[in-house]
């Protein structure tokens, strides 16, 4: 058995663009070789316009464009309404867009976009925003059109994501100024109201000091008002909400602690009978808020938020009186005959007018291999079409057909949702009520003690247990997890999901571009060996044939070199080709076509048999390319979690899968998406806790119906459906290890939450027995929240960098 | 004691125009992207100046003539 593999041809040879390996040495410019022309073309551009210097500021700054992007037509950017709605600013001579452009990862492409006007005239100025991977492209629309500035950045390796949807998404934005903002406010009241309190608490006594107290203690109250009527809002709302749905969360003892911090502080200050703990309370606030500004911490460069309207394309083609227009997705009506070019995705459910079509519905269904189908076929949305340009006439909308209709499931429309959950809003149940008794309980021992100080302690209780060490806890830890695990090419949404990655005894896995390589098919060759000549032979004809077994041949001889001319070409469908060329008749087919006994027929399926002048060579065997490392991962989950395996392929690889993966009785075949919906519930009302991973649009359902869903990619630019977290592709084999740590990290938040707790009864004890001086107050508070910062952070990051989680 | 007083004042005011600031620069949006301008500074200058030179070369000929 010989293996044919692009990558096995000897010394390591490094595209000067991409870094990638080079399969040969035959593209080349001047001493550079590259691994595909995609990557020439982009240098060649670049050194005619002088912008070498983009090779200099990082070594192989470039994406590879073996891959080029999926949807080359931008006929679209023609339409003037589209245009309108995509620009932000537009005039006769000047014209502004922002583009997401997900290729964004380095200093060069900072560098290179910003010198764009170099490259080309008309564009006037670009600002590259880094962490958004966004684009600000300022150009003059009398010079260069919209569509040709496109039309740039593809060429140079830089294709935007253009989604009429990125429009609406600004809200969560200011939502993160604001909270900045009020951080800002908080610190500021913060550190001045502290000074303000030092001369009282370093016991200065002399002529003047009645007087400045006096101006100070009013100075401080002044100062205090926008800690606790604009920095604390959200505390109070969320108090508020959770009331009103007869559930005590977290936010209700900090808003009950903040009121009477204040309203006990404003009484000592206009009686004069003290200062009060102004400084604690906006100290307070202050670390309060630097704990929510990190929950709220995300990766902006990333969406977790996408359906299907993000997949689709934004415009179409339709043929009108054989004239072809542009129109926008909404605008598809039934009956309509829609053009469909090579790469490009069928938006809705139609009937195929031309005669062949070959279609890829991976990512739908998550079938491996792509279907052929015949003039009047029935073709569902959202595959995509492979082989020549086609013709279809369009038989449900956008919206009706049989893939989006997923989308109009009720769980797309509720808001994931599960912060009763959390272990931070379970234990607030019984913080609040055990604070409420001890402050009462203290306050009636107090009654028999000393009637004037009933008050003053009951206070003082409330004010001492306000939980800010324990509300810091999690965030921090969990913070800490998110950025190890982001090093890892493992993002999550937000830090809450560490937590309930914890909570998980069931995963689910998916096949087709999870466990297994979605682009990537393996190609064996069993029988006797064929020389180079014959495999450019091979490659020839394969490469005329638009059959999906053609396309997997024809791509994994991919390295091998053409020679030879083709002299005639004849394909039979079902069957095989009979091709001559180069002097040699050949004949490449099912075994039947060569002249081979018919084996079983699910064997056959993938293969591929050669006969080169009438005599029989052997076959290609086209299989499932796994991803490498799974098979330990699996056995590591197994004891741990119930592990199952949903695909929406055929049976085809059971054995496999069986074999090396999951049990047999766990895998199951033949799942539309809307059965893994219902599969992912089934578990849930069984009381599992389920953790899906998938990649597709077929798992969107899964994923969001899931308790943890984790969309496995290869480029983490590329479509994800909605999720919780991404996760490069090449980093799955690592899930045991971020379960595990998931699972230190809870032990630590543990921790902390008893260190907080040991604070609070410190507290405590000076509360109820009458000693709390606003000086107490002023330390315990700051401590308590900085040593719980410290001890987390700096446990969790020693931990990763023992358990080796940074980049493999 | 009237000074100290003052003297607070005065820090109060410069404390808040500091605040004002900070709240400008955030509603600005320059906290939006802290990698790239890090970056732009090492880079920008290079390719300009190439170009400012050439348009300057152009202008010194143009003159000339």
């Amino acid at each position: 058995m010989i293996e044919i593999s692009g990558s096995e041809t000897g010394q390591a040879l490094k595209c000067y663009h991409c870094g990638e390996e080079c399969d040969n040495e035959l593209i080349k410019v001047d001493t550079r070789h590259f691994c595909c022309h995609g990557c020439k073309t982009v240098y060649e551009i670049l050194s005619e316009s002088g912008l070498t210097q983009y090779y200099q500021l990082e070594k192989n700054p470039g994406r590879s464009q073996k891959e080029k992007s999926k949807n080359t037509n931008f006929d679209f950017l023609d339409n003037t309404e589209i245009q309108q709605s995509l620009l932000s600013f537009s005039s006769d001579k000047f014209q502004n867009i922002s583009l997401k452009l997900p290729a964004i990862h380095c200093s060069s492409c900072i560098w290179l976009l910003e010198n764009l006007q170099m490259l080309r005239e008309g564009i006037l100025d670009v600002k590259v925003n880094f962490s958004k991977k966004e684009a600000l492209i300022s150009f003059n629309p009398k010079i260069l059109s919209l569509k040709e500035v496109v039309l740039l950045l593809e060429r140079i390796g830089y294709p935007p994501e253009i989604n009429l949807r990125d429009k609406e998404g600004t809200g969560k934005n200011s939502e993160g100024k604001s909270l900045a903002v009020k951080m800002g406010v908080a610190g500021f009241c913060f550190g001045n109201i502290m000074l303000l309190s030092f001369p009282e608490y370093l016991g200065f006594t002399g002529e003047f000091t009645v007087e400045l107290k006096f101006v100070f203690s009013y100075l401080s109250l002044l100062l205090a008002l926008p800690v606790v009527f604009y920095c604390s809002r959200d505390y109070y709302l969320s108090a508020y909400k959770s009331l009103k749905s007869r559930f005590v969360n977290i936010d209700v003892p900090i808003a009950l602690g903040i009121t009477v911090l204040f309203l006990r502080s404003a009484y000592e200050i206009v009686s004069g009978t003290g200062i009060g703990y102004l400084d604690s309370l906006a100290g307070l606030l202050f670390f309060l808020l630097i704990g929510k500004w990190l929950q709220a911490k995300t990766y902006e460069g990333l969406s977790f938020e996408r359906d299907y309207k993000s997949y689709f394309p934004i415009s179409v083609t339709r043929i009108n009186n054989g004239k072809p227009t542009h129109i926008t997705l909404k605008e598809i009506g039934t009956g309509d005959r829609l053009h469909i070019r090579n790469n490009e995705i069928i938006p809705s459910d139609a009937k195929l007018l031309s005669n062949e079509a070959v279609i890829d519905y991976s990512f739908v269904n998550g079938e491996s291999t792509p279907v052929s189908f015949h003039k009047g076929d029935y073709i569902f949305a959202g595959g995509r079409e492979v082989g020549k340009g086609i013709d279809i006439e369009v038989i449900k909308k956008v919206s009706q057909s049989y893939l989006t209709q997923l989308w109009n499931n009720e769980v797309f429309r509720k808001v994931k949702e599960n912060f009763k959950s959390l272990l931070i809003n379970r234990i607030s149940q019984y913080f609040t009520i055990i604070v409420l008794f001890i402050a009462t309980t203290a306050a009636v021992s107090w009654y028999f003690i000393d009637v004037s100080q009933v008050w003053m302690v009951f206070t003082a209780v409330l004010i001492v247990a306000c939980p800010c060490a324990l509300v810091l806890s999690s965030p921090f830890t969990n913070g800490n997890v998110m950025q190890v695990f982001g090093r890892m090419s493992f993002y999550l949404k937000n830090s809450d999901i560490v937590e309930k990655l914890n909570e998980i005894d069931t995963i689910i896995f998916d096949k087709t571009g999870t466990i297994t390589h979605n682009d990537k098919q393996e190609l064996d060759y069993v029988g006797n060996s064929l020389d180079d000549q014959q495999l450019a032979l091979i490659k020839k004809v394969v490469g005329n044939s638009m059959h999906p077994l053609s396309l997997a041949v024809y791509k994994g001889l991919s390295s091998i070199r053409d020679t030879v001319e083709l002299d005639d070409y004849t394909e039979i469908p079902g069957r095989g080709i009979c091709a001559k060329a180069g002097g040699h008749e050949i004949r490449i087919g099912s075994a039947e076509f060569t002249g081979l006994e018919t084996g079983s027929p699910k064997q056959a399926f993938s293969q591929v048999h050669v006969m080169i002048d009438q005599m029989y060579f052997g076959y290609f065997n086209v299989g499932t390319s796994y991803r490498p490392g799974l098979k330990t991962l699996f056995k590591k989950l197994k004891g741990r979690y119930s592990i199952l395996l949903l695909s929406g392929d055929s049976e085809r690889d059971l054995e496999t899968v069986a074999a090396d993966y999951v049990d047999k009785n766990n895998v199951h075949f033949n799942q539309s998406p809307q059965n893994k919906l219902d599969f992912v519930k089934q578990l849930q009302l069984n009381g599992k806790k389920v953790l899906m991973i998938g990649d597709g649009l077929n798992d969107a359902g899964a994923l969001r119906q899931s308790d943890i869903g984790i969309a496995v990619t290869d480029n983490v630019a590329n479509f994800t459906p909605a999720s919780d977290a991404i996760l490069l592709g090449s980093n799955l084999k690592l899930l045991d290890r971020f379960l595990n740590f998931g699972q230190y990290a809870k032990k630590i938040v543990i921790a902390s939450f008893i260190l907080s707790f040991l604070y609070n009864l410190a507290g405590l004890g000076l509360a109820v027995t009458g000693y709390l001086e606003p000086i107490a107050a002023a330390i315990l508070m700051p401590l308590s929240s900085i040593s719980v910062v410290l001890f987390t952070t700096l446990t969790i990051q020693f931990e990763a960098k023992k358990r080796k989680m940074f980049v493999p | 004691m009237i000074i100290i007083v003052l003297l607070i004042f005065i820090s109060l005011c410069i404390a808040v125009f500091f605040l004002a600031t900070y709240i400008w620069a955030v509603k600005s949006g320059q906290y939006d992207d802290t990698y790239s301008p890090g970056i732009r500074i090492l880079l920008d200058d290079q390719v300009k100046k190439e170009e400012k030179s050439d348009s300057d070369e152009k202008r010194d000929i143009t003159k000339l003539e």
